[in-house]
């Protein structure tokens, strides 16, 4: 089967790859890429665990085949840090314990970013309805929002 | 002695009606050996599927737990969980 | 030696520090199941059954087979014909046959999406394109999907040699039900004289997934020397090495099995669905395998946990006292028996000093996947019904429902309807909590217009279970100190267990790694379920921390050329013990390390047990809620989790544990259901249409800790991830019947019932 190339930004650096046409952003990502730390919980849009950003815009990767990244901008979990320095909210996750089994976290992760790149003030209910297609069977989301709302603040100066 | 009560029909191929004995048994293994003297198949069953439960104390699979003259016993179903 | 004492001063236990596993997974570089790969491996995929129940005429691979890429196929012929052969494994009893025939069907298939044949290939494209070219002929059985169909004598039988136990005298008739089981304490049959009032009602419980958000995964090599690796996400890597061996027919120390990180398992992940095929895939093209679930297949063919049918009866005096209880739960086993009866039949009383009461029940096979262990397995369903009855009790005698828990609570001293006297519980410190806790006594608020607003509160009951357990710790040349525990960690068990050895040693719990083991360097561990962990694999850790301090104390002794007696261990460091041991500077670890091996070699400590007397674990929650008149939805407003959790090691995860628990129990008793077609086949098997609760449904889950301490743990610990998900469902469905007037007794108390039994109920 004839390969697409693809040139993309992801995680800061121009990046290029093959992919046929059938193959998922996320199967590009972690089959080709070796970038594992976006997860397939569903492979249907529904579960969030394989959140990225397409120039800025909160994305299923497995949603979107990889042909579509041409010329885009990505970032994927693995780009959340700045070196060895933790984003903001990968650091209050860990302080607010708002991970146990640690799958569905680069999703929220990412979509956490998202939100307060949108929006640095977000309430309760901002977050909750932000979050709500990321789904999380083990927190019921209560420590995942203090942290987001926490970070939030660390990250307004407060 | 200790108390033996089985309050479930778990035992009842071996025991018939009776749910209740008085058995002299030091430890879990002692227990399972007199029980399966008197009651022939009631040691296996009770060592393959059974637990013990000693003063409240749920016990399974061990022969070593120690049994006072005075404890309460009970044959309980073997617990998991997820 | 204990730390339980009110003069003990615990330094690590009870902070919440970082988890040593935390930074990895929040930068995305944990290896979860699907995150592994080999050099060289190629790609399995699963053919499942598109029918109910039907007989395998036959299965022709010859297509697949021939195409380009593909590199093996297998059936249930490439596995041993296991004989049946009880065993205890997972939740309960079950049957190793039951097993082999659950992972691959051999002559029937028993429910839609019951695994046929596999396909190994150079891609996972080819792999789903050989399934395609496998032709397997079908004769339909009729199928039966309900409990209470499934037990009609005229329902489709799924096994001709399944006879009920438990009855007399033997059957001679096949039969759905698997096994009747009964507790009895005094006769409740007579005692219902004594009661004032009476409420009977009968109850329904759909089965639900525990719907972990990571997916089945697994990598298999089985090399030419008949050795086999495996890597996979499990409860228990020597669960899989077990049951891998016995189904394959392997030598167990012929497999061994690295544990990578889970992502959720709730109980489902106790059980073994692709390893075996991937072994046999592997075995069969000598080349590693990887196997994946989709989110479909996760649904289809793995297990849920039971659905059921429970009639309750219950009478209590004027005052309140219930004086006669009977309860009956037809449980669903799915396709093979081995629901969990047994503590289906004795949790949901056990929360109440009674002395007459008989509770019974059933395990009953119909045409599903076989049920998979689910957070206190049993215990949701049946006290759904009973706590729902109790509701309805203080309702009709018109007492505080939290008032009425407290008059018949089960204390220590009471004896439990499955025979045990009770010890060491915290039953009523939850109630008396649940009491004076902000949310019991705050009003309820006004309904908006078209709305209406209920409270509600329900308690449960789990055991909680102990068993065998294995961890070491290691002093490193530098004086770090390694733990290793030999179970996996689902919910952020590396913390507690660095810990408890951390406290032990004095250190600063940074200086402690903790890692999970393998199968060959650590011993072995029963599985991580049953709220085990942090109790028993953390007395075995404990256990092996004091090896160490032991061994420390005596090499400072040898240094100092005095008695080992001589030699105190504080805050990490050895100490002369007092003025006549002589005068020396203090030893760190680092120190001792360094001279280890002129004083006798590594310091390790190892320590291998089977703990017995785990905590029974008592919990009550608090839920508020509103219902829409119009739509029929409902939106928790407000909820509480109290729990006696013995000894909180890290507060923030037993927290977690409540509130995670707590969420579960609100989405089975809102939402989850698995739907099914008239022809028996599985029609929600996705994330879409099985709703499980997202950030939007919910508010912030309070949690109060009340600790009673487990005197048998060096720290008090009881079990505390199962509790959390028993009392929910009849906490909503009490909130919804003080909310809108209306009993729910069926679950799902979705939007289209909901809004069905409000008309009802206004005729």
């Amino acid at each position: 089967m004839a390969k697409t190339h693809v040139t993309a930004t992801i995680n800061g650096e121009e990046t290029e790859f093959l992919c046929d046409g059938q193959q998922t952003m996320l199967d590009v990502l972690r089959d080709e890429m070796g970038l594992t730390g976006s997860k397939e919980g569903c492979g249907s849009g529904d579960c969030g665990a394989c959140s990225i950003l397409v120039d800025g815009r909160l994305v299923c990767s497995c949603l979107m085949f990889g042909a579509e990244a041409e010329g885009t901008d990505i970032m994927t979990i693995e780009g959340m840090a700045d070196g060895d320095k933790l984003h903001p909210l990968q650091q209050k996750f860990l302080e607010h314990a708002a991970l146990q089994c640690g799958f569905c976290t680069p999703g929220v992760l990412v979509a956490s970013k998202a939100l307060l790149d949108k929006n640095p003030n977000p309430t309760e209910e901002e977050a909750r309805y932000w979050l709500a297609g990321n789904l999380c069977r083990c927190t019921g989301y209560d420590k995942i929002i203090e942290a987001v709302m926490d970070a939030a603040a660390e990250m307004r100066g407060e | 002695m200790a108390r033996v009560t089985v309050a479930s029909q778990m035992c009842r191929p071996f025991m018939g009606t009776v749910t209740e004995v008085e058995i002299d048994a030091s430890n879990v293994r002692a227990l399972i050996r007199e029980l399966d003297r008197r009651y022939p198949g009631l040691g296996n069953q009770v060592e393959e599927s059974m637990a013990v439960a000693i003063d409240g104390v749920i016990c399974q699979d061990t022969y070593l737990e120690p049994i006072n003259p005075d404890s309460e016993v009970c044959l309980i179903p073997k617990i998991a969980g997820g | 030696m204990n730390y339980l004492g009110k003069d003990v001063e615990l330094k690590v236990v009870g902070t919440r520090p970082i988890r040593p596993d935390g930074v990895e997974k929040v930068i995305g570089r944990a290896a979860f199941g699907a995150d592994f790969r080999v050099a060289g491996m190629i790609h399995g995929k699963v053919l499942r059954s598109p029918h109910a129940h039907a007989r395998i005429k036959s299965i022709d691979t010859s297509k697949a087979e021939a195409l380009k890429g593909v590199r093996a196929v297998i059936t249930a012929n490439d596995l041993p014909n296991i004989p049946s052969e009880e065993a205890f494994v997972g939740e309960g009893p079950a049957n190793f046959r039951d097993m082999s025939l659950n992972t691959i069907a051999r002559d029937k298939v028993l429910y839609d999406g019951h695994a046929v044949a596999a396909v190994a290939a150079t891609s996972p494209s080819i792999a789903e394109e050989a399934l395609r070219l496998i032709d397997v002929e079908y004769e339909v059985l009729p199928n039966v999907i309900d409990v209470e169909e499934a037990m009609k004598p005229d329902a489709p039988i799924l096994h001709d040699d399944l006879f009920t136990q438990g009855v007399d005298p033997k059957p001679t008739k096949a039969s759905n039900i698997a096994k009747r089981m009964e507790f009895k304490l005094g006769d409740s049959a007579s005692a219902f004289s004594k009661a004032d009032v009476i409420v009977e009602r009968k109850y329904k419980t759909a089965p639900v997934h525990q719907a972990y958000i990571e997916p089945h995964a697994c990598v298999v090599s089985y090399g030419a020397d008949g050795q086999a690796q495996i890597w996979c996400s499990s409860q228990g890597q020597f669960m899989v090495r077990a049951y891998c061996a016995k189904l394959l027919g392997m030598d167990i120390a012929d497999i061994r099995v690295f544990p990578l990180e889970i992502g959720g398992g709730f109980g489902g992940k106790t059980l073994v669905y692709l390893e075996p095929l991937a072994l046999a895939l592997s075995r069969k093209s000598g080349k590693p395998v990887k196997m994946t679930m989709s989110r479909e297949e996760v649904f289809r063919g793995s297990g849920p946990t039971s659905g059921g049918a429970i009639n309750v009866k219950i009478g209590a005096t004027k005052n309140g006292r219930i004086v006669a209880a009977e309860c009956e739960v037809m449980l669903q086993a799915g396709a093979f028996p081995g629901s969990p009866i047994g503590p289906a039949l004795m949790t949901p009383f056990a929360m109440y000093d009674l002395s007459d009461v008989t509770i019974w029940g059933y395990d009953v096979v119909s045409n599903r996947p076989k049920v998979a262990a689910y957070r206190a397995p049993g215990a949701p369903v049946s006290t759904f019904a009973t706590e729902s009855a109790v509701d309805e009790l203080a309702k009709q005698l018109d007492m505080d429902p939290l008032e009425l828990r407290l008059i018949n609570a089960a204390k220590d001293g009471t004896k439990a309807v499955y025979g045990p006297t009770l010890k060491d519980i915290g039953f009523v410190e939850t109630l008396e909590a649940a009491k004076s806790s902000s949310h019991w006594n705050s009003p309820l608020g006004d309904a908006a217009p078209g709305k209406r607003r209920g409270r509600g509160m329900a308690s449960g009951f789990w055991f909680n279970i102990g068993g065998e357990s294995s961890g070491a710790t290691y002093v490193n040349e530098d004086g770090t100190i390694t733990v290793v525990s030999g179970n996996p960690d689902i919910g952020g068990s590396r913390a507690s267990m660095g810990m408890m050895a951390a406290e032990v040693l004095g250190m600063d719990v940074k200086d402690v790694r903790t890692v999970v083991g393998d199968t060959t360097s650590v011993g072995f561990s029963f599985l991580t379920g049953g709220s085990r962990v942090t109790f028993a694999t953390g007395m075995a850790v404990t256990q092996s921390a004091e090896m160490v301090r032991d061994e420390l104390c005596k090499r400072a002794a040898l240094l100092w050329e005095i008695p080992a007696e001589a030699v105190e261990w504080k805050d990490g460091k050895a100490y002369p013990a007092g003025e006549n041991a002589g005068k020396f500077d203090p030893l760190t670890i680092a120190d001792i390390a360094g001279k280890s091996a002129r004083t006798g070699g590594p310091i390790t400590g190892k320590a291998s047990i089977n703990a017995q007397g785990a905590g029974p674990g008592y919990a009550t929650h608090i839920c508020d809620l509103e219902v829409d008149e119009e739509t029929g939805h409902t939106t928790v407003l407000r909820y509480t989790a109290i729990q006696d959790v013995g000894k909180a090691i890290h507060p923030s995860y037993v927290e977690g544990q409540l509130q995670g628990g707590a969420v579960q129990g609100i989405g089975w008793a809102l939402n989850e259901e698995y739907v099914y077609t008239k022809d028996g086949r599985l029609d929600n098997a996705g994330f879409l249409d099985y709703r499980i609760p997202v950030a939007s449904d919910l508010p912030m889950i309070e949690t109060i800790l009340v600790e009673v301490p487990n005197p048998r743990h060096p720290f008090g610990v009881k079990g505390v991830g199962e509790p959390p998900i028993v009392p929910p469902m009849a906490a909503v469905a009490n909130a919804m019947e003080n909310a809108t007037g209306v009993r729910m007794s069926s679950l799902p108390m979705s939007p289209p019932r909901v809004r069905a039994a409000l008309d009802a109920s206004e005729g």
